[in-house]
C-alpha cells in the first residue's frame, strides 16, 4: 500500500519535473527542476531495493554534475527574446525527435507485449543474502572487468582531451611559487652588517 | 519502541511511523539546543584566545545568550530585496537548515543508539552533504546581488574540491571496515591498533587520512581559515548578506549542526565513536554516548581553536590545497592502504 503510493508520488513527480524542466522559461529554474527529477529518480531507485544505485545518483547527478549545470548556466546573460527566437530554426529537427522516441516506445511496448523475454530474472537481481553493493562489486570486478576498464579508460581519454582543448598557456603571468617560498630562508634575502659610523651599506 | 505501541494497541504501520516520529524529535530538539549552546561555546572560546570576556551578560555567565539572539531574530521583519526571486529566495535556507537535520539520521551516539541503521550510512551522508551546497548557491542567485552572487559561486567551486578528497578519505576508512554502516565502521575500530588501542587514526597508516579528512571538513562546512563564502572584508557577509529574520536564523543553525556533524563524523570515522580510545574494561564502565560528545566536544574545540588562530585562505590557496595536494595525496593513499589490506589481509600471492 504505502509503496504503491511512494511509487506514484515518486513516479509523478519525476515526470512533473522533467516536464518543467523544458517548459521553464528561465534556465536556472530549468536546472533545478533537472535536479527534483533527479531526486525523485533516487527515491524509484530505493523502491526497487537499488539503495546503492540512488545514492550515487544523489552523490554523481545532484552533488556534482548538477552544480556544475547551475554553476554554468547562473553565470548565463539570459536573453529570453534571443532563446525564443530559434524555436523555427529547430522545430523540424525537433519534430524529427519526437517521431523517433514515439516509434521506439510504441515498438518497446508492443515487444514486452508480445512476451518471450524471461522479466522475471531481472525482477531481482540481487542475490539472497549479499548487500546491493557487494553483488555490483562482484559482478563488476569479475564478469565485466574488462568492459568497466574499458569505460574507465574512455573516462581518462575524455578527461585529458578536456584539458587539452582549454588549456592555453598564456605569457607574462606571474604565479605563485608556494615551495620556493616555504623554501627560502631569512639568509637568502637578509643581511645582519654593522657599518662603522659614517660609512653607511654597500649595497 | 514501534512493540510498545503495538501493545497500545496500534497497527505495526502507526506504530512504526509513531516511533520513527519520537526519535527524529528526539534527535532535532536536543540538536537545536545543542547548536545553541555550542555557538555560546564557540564565541567563549574565540573570545578566551582574544583575551576577551565573550557574551556575559545574558543570564548566569552569559549562557542564555544564543536564546536572546534567537528571540531577537525571531522577531525581526523578514525583508525580501524586491529584485530577489522570491520563491528561490526563501528556499533556499530551508535547503540548508533541512539537509543539516536529515543527515544525522544515520549518526550513531551510542550502541544501538541510531534512528536509521542503513547498510550504506557512509553513502547516505555523501549524498546529504552534497546536497547542501544548493543552499548557498540558490541563495547567491535568488538575492540578485553581486556579493551573494560570487560568494554562491565561490562555495560551489569549493565544496564539489574538498568533496573529491573527502570521498577518497572515505573510501580507505571503508576499506579498512569492509561496510558502509556507520556503527560496523565504529566496531570494526575495536582494539585495532597493537589490539588495544580503539580508533582507526592511531593507525600510522590511517593517520594522514585523518589529518586530511579534519582540514576537509573545515573547508566542508566553512569555517576559518577557508570560511570564503563569507569573507566579511571581500564580500560582505557573502551568501547571507539580502537575508534577515528567521530566514538568517536558518542559516545559523545549519552550518552549526553542519560543523557539530562534521566533529562527530571525525570522532566516527578516526577515534572510534562511541568506544573509549583504549580497549580496557574498566573505560566501559563510562557510558558510550559520553565517549562520543567527549570526542566531538574536543573537535570542536579545535575547530574554534583554529577559527581563532589561523588567517583567512586566498582563494587560489584553497584551490591548490584541494586539488593539487589532498587529491594526489588521498588518491595515492587509496592505493597504498588497499594494496596494504591485499598483502596482509586478502594475501596477493595466495
Amino acid at each position: 500500500m504505502i509503496q504503491t503510493i511512494a511509487f506514484y508520488l515518486f513516479a509523478t513527480l519525476v515526470i512533473a519535473s522533467a516536464v518543467l524542466t523544458i517548459v521553464a522559461r528561465n534556465p536556472v529554474h530549468s536546472v533545478l527542476w533537472l535536479i527534483l527529477a533527479f531526486f525523485n529518480a533516487a527515491g524509484l531507485m530505493i523502491l526497487v531495493g537499488a539503495e546503492f544505485i540512488a545514492m550515487l545518483l544523489v552523490i554523481v547527478y545532484v552533488g556534482a554534475v548538477a552544480v556544475l549545470f547551475l554553476f554554468v548556466v547562473m553565470m548565463l546573460d539570459i536573453d529570453f527574446a534571443e532563446l525564443r527566437s530559434g524555436f523555427a530554426t529547430y522545430l523540424p529537427f525537433g519534430v524529427l525527435l519526437v517521431l523517433v522516441l514515439a516509434a521506439e516506445m510504441i515498438f518497446a511496448v508492443g515487444a514486452w507485449q508480445a512476451g518471450g523475454i524471461d522479466m522475471a530474472s531481472r525482477v531481482a537481481p540481487t542475490p539472497e543474502g549479499v548487500s546491493n553493493i557487494e553483488a555490483i562489486g562482484t559482478l563488476l570486478y569479475t564478469r565485466y572487468l574488462y568492459i568497466f576498464e574499458g569505460a574507465g579508460l574512455v573516462l581518462l581519454v575524455a578527461l585529458i582531451g578536456a584539458i587539452v582543448l582549454t588549456h592555453r598557456v598564456r605569457g607574462g603571468v606571474k604565479v605563485q611559487n608556494v615551495s620556493a617560498q616555504n623554501m627560502r630562508r631569512p639568509e637568502d634575502a637578509t643581511r645582519n652588517v654593522k657599518p662603522a659610523v659614517g660609512q653607511g651599506v654597500e649595497l | 519502541m514501534t512493540a510498545l505501541f503495538q501493545t497500545w494497541g496500534l497497527p505495526f504501520a502507526w506504530a512504526s511511523f509513531a516511533s520513527m516520529l519520537i526519535g527524529i524529535l528526539a534527535i532535532a530538539l536536543p540538536l537545536m539546543l545543542a547548536v545553541a549552546m555550542i555557538i555560546y561555546v564557540d564565541r567563549k572560546i574565540w573570545a578566551a584566545m582574544a583575551l576577551r570576556r565573550g557574551p556575559n551578560v545574558v543570564g548566569p555567565w552569559g549562557l542564555l545568550q544564543s536564546f536572546a539572539d534567537g528571540l531577537k531574530v525571531f522577531l525581526q521583519e523578514t525583508i525580501i530585496p524586491s529584485a530577489a526571486n522570491k520563491g528561490l529566495f526563501l528556499l533556499a535556507p530551508i535547503i540548508t537548515f533541512t539537509v543539516a537535520l536529515i543527515v544525522w539520521a544515520v549518526i550513531p551516539f551510542a550502541p544501538g543508539v541510531v534512528l536509521a541503521d542503513i547498510n550504506i550510512g557512509l553513502l547516505y551522508i555523501l549524498a546529504a552533504s552534497s546536497i547542501g551546497v544548493y543552499g548557498v548557491i540558490i541563495a547567491g542567485w535568488a538575492s540578485n546581488s553581486k556579493y551573494p552572487f560570487y560568494s554562491a559561486l565561490r562555495a560551489a567551486a569549493q565544496m564539489v574540491s574538498y568533496e573529491v578528497s573527502i570521498g577518497f578519505v572515505l573510501i580507505s576508512v571503508v576499506l579498512w571496515t569492509g561496510s558502509f554502516n556507520m556503527s560496523a565502521i565504529i566496531e570494526g575500530q575495536r582494539a585495532h591498533v597493537f589490539g588495544f588501542l580503539n580508533g582507526y587514526g592511531f593507525n600510522p597508516l590511517l593517520f594522514p587520512m585523518a589529518v586530511v579528512f579534519f582540514i576537509s571538513a573545515l573547508a566542508e562546512t566553512a569555517r576559518a581559515p577557508f570560511d570564503l563564502t563569507e569573507a566579511e572584508s571581500e564580500l560582505v557577509a557573502g551568501y547571507q548578506t539580502e537575508y534577515s529574520s528567521m530566514a538568517f536564523a536558518l542559516y545559523w543553525l545549519g552550518e552549526y549542526a553542519n560543523v557539530i556533524l562534521m566533529c562527530g563524523l571525525n570522532a566516527i570515522l578516526f577515534w572510534g565513536g562511541w568506544l573509549p580510545p583504549i580497549d580496557w574494561a574498566p573505560l566501559y564502565m563510562v557510558p558510550g554516548i559520553v565517549w562520543f560528545f567527549a570526542k566531538l566536544f574536543a573537535f570542536f574545540f579545535v575547530f574554534s581553536w583554529v577559527k581563532a588562530t589561523v588567517p583567512r585562505y586566498r582563494y587560489d590557496q584553497l584551490m591548490r590545497l584541494g586539488w593539487k595536494i589532498f587529491l594526489p595525496l588521498s588518491l595515492f593513499w587509496v592505493v597504498l592502504v588497499s594494496g596494504w589490506l591485499e598483502v596482509t589481509r586478502y594475501g596477493v600471492f595466495g
